[in-house]
């Protein structure tokens, strides 16, 4: 898209562009260039000594066990967030898109959770799940179940992701919210007047339709999971226990900020931008084409 | 709208099990916060103890008190609303500019600009996070304000927002403001400005609670309590959870999401219309 | 009263204007710390009565966090060009800010340039060994110093029927006294430790003469390895992983996670650092006791000396930076040495004396007498002629290398892998850090 009409100044959109561009030049196009030039060095904690290494910081990352892992719980952790979020989110805005009375109320009352930070989420959730402090950490250790995130991985697993999941229900359901109101009610008229069952409509018409915006979704919580939950992580378990928590972002911390390791901690970074990179294309050819509208 | 489902039809499931669920919604989504509240009135002992509390205490004021006590809290709360204000005015005064500038005119050079600006939608700064942390280091902003929120000020939707808006101004605008004499700066100040404020309004909220919710970057950047900012501050309070006064940290994390959920409640409408029109 | 005066002090000298002309110009030097709470008052009122008692130098003391916060975000400052003149670092930092070269001062140095003479000699020799280097120089200044010791719930001995006298040396006595605790549910559990790492395996090879690491701990060389697949090692963790799978030992979390439990009476028996006895003292509800670590019996029949915790104060260089700076801290630092503020800081704290002298005066005043179980840190420290295995840690990466076998425990605990399979990933793991730290130390 393009306008017919514009100014004839040459010099001025330059400078209106100016501050945008610096910043952007500065703080991403130089970081992310340096990111791929630490990736190839290693460096002691200080920056006094380094040397080239080539790609033996990828080699060793690839081959790291540990990354693996990392790797496979960013995708669990990533999967479920979504799943569990986009669920709650869509049936919330199915049923607050209804007429029924005080459906603006309900609507009011769901979208706040969106903002809460994330570290702030967690520690909402650790005075659930705390095993000494919890509600429901100590109501499920007094029935006997053996409640404790901080020995148990699987369990620590599970509150991460309902911390992180809670929090991003509220995004979803007004994206549904926008979806379903922009349905033509008379697709749905027609639908019923054949006697098509509710379920039914829900999943043969209203569904489809929304398919659009469920792609779009699906390709934001991934990401949200991935990078912006960042915090729950850091706040609730530091990615323990024994590393069960820990993905791909925080293990990228970890190496940089606590092992010292800037020539890891950029490999790490490089590798996150290829996939970063890669989901957006998928957004792009994939989403964008297929899903019709 | 949706009318179809406004009356009750053969077969339409009462609405008493829609207020069911939304109500467990309601309930999923306040009952932490609930906690916190009440938490926050009660003193360290009985949180320590693990009686959690689900009603109000007498310990409220003298909690609250206590955490602003010394001024640190209140540092960190004015840093805060500092970095959420800056980041937002900041980046929709560099983004509308901007998009002005691709839009308006016709320059060599025009479409890279626009892409250089697209492509940092792609890479959010926690992927980037280490390296991002150096240049600002190298920079000498490590701990100070600058350091803290100009980084995070360079983004691209905003910008891809404002130019979506400013394609649909009928270009008899624009053509009116040529012939009237009136130049870039004017026509901007005029006609687009006003024409945008519900954008700004929209943006405004999103990029507030965008910016008071940051965690990874100042965690980085504030090495000292000079620039720390609330959501900070208030982790790492709970430290090793060895020594950690509870009720003090649950009246601190009242602090850190008061504002963002007030600013998102008041501004409701905008902060759909934002959010919905800015990701698409 | 005194704090308030303290407050008022730190803001007036916050609010004066550099160019102010003030009768006399006074050098600020920044100290960054990570003591929280009443450890931190107690280094404000240290650093007061230094700033008191001369005209020339002032410190300013600013708390940056935990211990890894302190000492990451100081390297940070220092790339950048604006670090701290002192910062605190942990004991297992030391490798680190050791192999810094340029980045720091040594101490001998920095006296020596300042014409202050300090006798190594002074120190405890746990303590000196520490910080030092091969030639017995100081390099960094002994400050905070501990070690681990065993807290008894005497309350809960004696509901669980046993002595309050005669209490366990060994570890085989540890784990009969915790059955019987148990039986008895004279506590909701028996044993707990915080730090985990460093009492159950530092500690342990430590006490018992085993190598933790080749090259004795990595004293004589950054080519060292670790040991952790040695029989001892294996020991001792089978005995943890049975005290856990009994319902005996209950696992509090890493680093001081756990340090809240055996005062709040949730455990019995808790591990601890010496420096926690300010804590038990406020909080615990119960009689209770200190005593030095247990050790295995059919292993070593006099246990050697245990290592000491804590963290020693580090002198950062800068570009231009002046003289008199360093002139300044070096002051500050024959100004700590003094064993009268060392004992002072001892009894406030529950750290170790670092000097002699504070021990013997402490001593001599009755202060053991009066708080009994208050040198059961100093007896472990100094019990018997530190060895090659009991001398400390000098491991690069040892920050994450704890991390390591903290995580290879935790799964273990969990059931996930045996005790071998731990050790051997945990030395596995530990052992490539070591040699990244030597790859990228030596370039």
């Amino acid at each position: 898209m393009e306008r017919k009409t514009v100014f004839p100044q040459r010099l001025l959109p330059y400078l209106l562009l100016a501050p945008q561009l610096l910043i952007t030049a500065v703080f991403f196009f130089w970081p992310a260039a340096q990111a791929v030039w630490f990736s190839f060095l290693r460096q002691d904690a200080f920056g006094i000594r380094t040397s080239f290494v080539g790609l033996e910081n990828f080699t060793e990352l690839l081959a790291d066990p540990t990354y693996h892992e990392a790797l496979r719980n960013t995708a669990v952790f990533a999967t479920a967030v979504s799943l569990l979020s986009l669920g709650l989110g869509l049936l919330f805005a199915v049923l607050a898109d209804r007429r029924i009375r005080g459906a603006g109320l309900y609507r009011t009352l769901l979208i706040w959770p969106y903002a809460v930070a994330p570290a702030v989420a967690a520690v909402l959730w650790i005075f659930l799940f705390h095993p000494q402090v919890g509600l429901i950490g100590r109501w499920l250790n007094g029935v006997g179940l053996g409640w404790d995130y901080k020995l148990n991985g699987g369990q620590a697993m599970l509150v991460v992701i309902l911390a992180a999941a809670w929090k991003q229900v509220a995004y979803n359901m007004i994206f549904f919210l926008a979806g379903l109101q922009s349905i033509p009610p008379s697709v749905l008229e027609a639908a019923a007047i054949d006697g098509a069952r509710p379920w039914q409509r829900f999943w043969t018409i209203t569904f489809p339709l929304l398919s659009p915006t469920t792609f779009f979704l699906i390709v934001v919580n991934l990401v949200y999971a991935c990078f912006d939950t960042f915090g729950v992580i850091d706040a609730l378990t530091k990615g323990g226990p024994a590393k069960a928590t820990e993905t791909l972002i925080y293990r990228a911390y970890v190496d940089g900020r606590v092992n010292l390791d800037l020539g890891m901690s950029s490999a790490q970074s490089v590798v996150l931008m290829v996939v970063v990179i890669l989901l957006t294309m998928v957004q792009f050819r994939y989403v964008e084409r297929r899903v019709h509208y | 709208m949706s009318n179809a489902a406004s009356t009750t039809e053969p077969g339409q499931r009462p609405d008493w099990l829609a207020h069911g669920v939304l109500a467990l919604g309601v309930l999923l989504f306040v009952l932490p916060i609930w906690v916190v509240l009440m938490g926050a009135t009660h003193d360290a002992a009985t949180i320590g103890r693990g009686e959690v509390p689900l009603l109000p205490g007498g310990e409220g004021p003298a909690n609250f008190a206590a955490l602003f006590a010394g001024g640190r809290v209140g540092r960190m709360l004015g840093n805060s609303l500092l970095m959420a204000l800056a980041v937002a005015f900041g980046k929709i005064a560099i983004s509308i500019l901007s998009a002005y500038a691709v839009v308006f005119f016709r320059f060599p050079g025009r479409t890279l600009a626009f892409w250089a600006i697209f492509l940092t939608l792609m890479l959010p700064v926690e992927v980037r996070i280490f390296p991002t942390f150096k240049v600002v280091s190298d920079l000498g902003l490590v701990n100070t304000h600058a350091g803290l929120i100009i980084p995070l000020i360079a983004s691209a939707t905003a910008t891809l927002l404002f130019r979506q808006f400013f394609l649909t101004i009928p270009d008899e605008y624009v053509e009116a403001a040529k012939m009237d004499g009136a130049g870039p700066l004017r026509f901007f100040c005029d006609i687009v400005l006003p024409l945008s404020r519900t954008n700004i309004a929209a943006l405004f909220v999103i990029l507030f609670v965008y910016g008071w919710n940051q965690y990874l970057w100042p965690l980085l950047v504030a090495t000292g309590e000079e620039v720390e900012t609330l959501v900070i501050g208030m982790v790492k309070m709970i430290g090793s959870e060895a020594n950690t006064e509870w009720n003090q940290v649950m009246a601190a994390c009242v602090l850190a999401l008061l504002p963002p959920v007030a600013v998102v409640l008041l501004m409701q409408r905008w902060f759909v219309k934002g959010l919905t029109e800015t990701e698409k | 009263m005194q704090r308030r005066s303290l407050l008022a002090g730190s803001a007036a000298l916050g609010l004066a204007a550099p160019g102010l002309a003030r009768a006399q110009a006074r050098t600020e030097i920044q100290l960054w710390h990570a003591m929280t709470g009443a450890l931190g008052e107690t280094i404000g009122e240290e650093v007061k009565r230094f700033n008191e008692s001369q005209g020339r130098t002032t410190v300013v003391p600013s708390f940056k966090g935990g211990y890894v916060d302190t000492m990451t975000g100081a390297i940070a400052a220092w790339r950048a060009g604006s670090p701290p003149h002192i910062v605190q670092v942990f004991e297992v930092g030391t490798a680190t800010m050791m192999a810094a070269g340029p980045a720091i001062k040594p101490v001998h140095t920095l006296l020596g340039e300042a014409g202050i003479t300090l006798d190594p000699k002074r120190y405890l020799a746990g303590v000196r060994g520490y910080y030092s280097d091969t030639q017995g120089r100081l390099i960094s200044m002994p400050f905070n110093s501990s070690s681990a010791v065993m807290w008894l719930n005497l309350d809960a001995f004696e509901k669980a029927g046993l002595s309050t006298t005669a209490l366990p040396k060994t570890w085989r006595e540890v784990r009969a006294a915790a059955e019987k605790i148990k039986a008895t549910g004279a506590a909701p559990a028996a044993v707990t430790t915080a730090w985990p790492t460093w009492v159950l395996f530092e500690q342990m090879a430590a006490i018992h003469d085993i190598p933790f690491a080749t090259k004795a701990n990595g004293f004589e060389g950054m080519d060292c390895e670790l040991q952790l697949t040695q029989p001892f090692f294996q020991k001792q963790m089978d005995f943890v992983l049975g005290l856990q799978k009994d319902g005996l030992f209950k696992y509090g979390g890493r680093d001081n996670a756990a340090e809240g439990l055996f005062p709040a009476g949730e455990a019995a028996i808790g591990f601890n650092s010496s420096a926690g006895r300010a804590r038990v003292a406020r909080e615990a509800k119960f009689k209770w006791a200190s005593v030095p670590l247990p050790y295995h019996d059919d292993v070593i029949a006099s246990p050697k000396n245990g290592v000491i915790g804590g963290a020693s104060l580090w002198p950062l260089s800068a570009k231009n930076r002046p003289v008199e700076e360093y002139r300044g801290v070096a002051e500050f630092f024959r100004f700590l040495s003094e064993p009268a503020l060392d004992q002072w800081w001892h009894q406030q704290t529950g750290y170790v004396p670092l000097t002699l002298a504070a021990y013997e005066k402490s001593k001599a005043e009755g202060y053991y007498t009066q708080n009994p179980g208050a040198d059961a840190a100093i007896i472990q420290l100094s019990r018997a002629e530190p060895t090659p295995n009991s001398m400390g840690f000098r491991l690069g990466g040892f920050v994450e290398i704890r991390n390591i076998i903290q995580e290879e425990l935790e799964k273990a605990l969990q059931g996930q892998q045996t005790g071998a399979q731990a050790l051997e990933n945990a030395n596995r793991r530990g052992n490539v850090v070591l040699r990244n730290f030597e790859r990228a130390n030596k370039g």
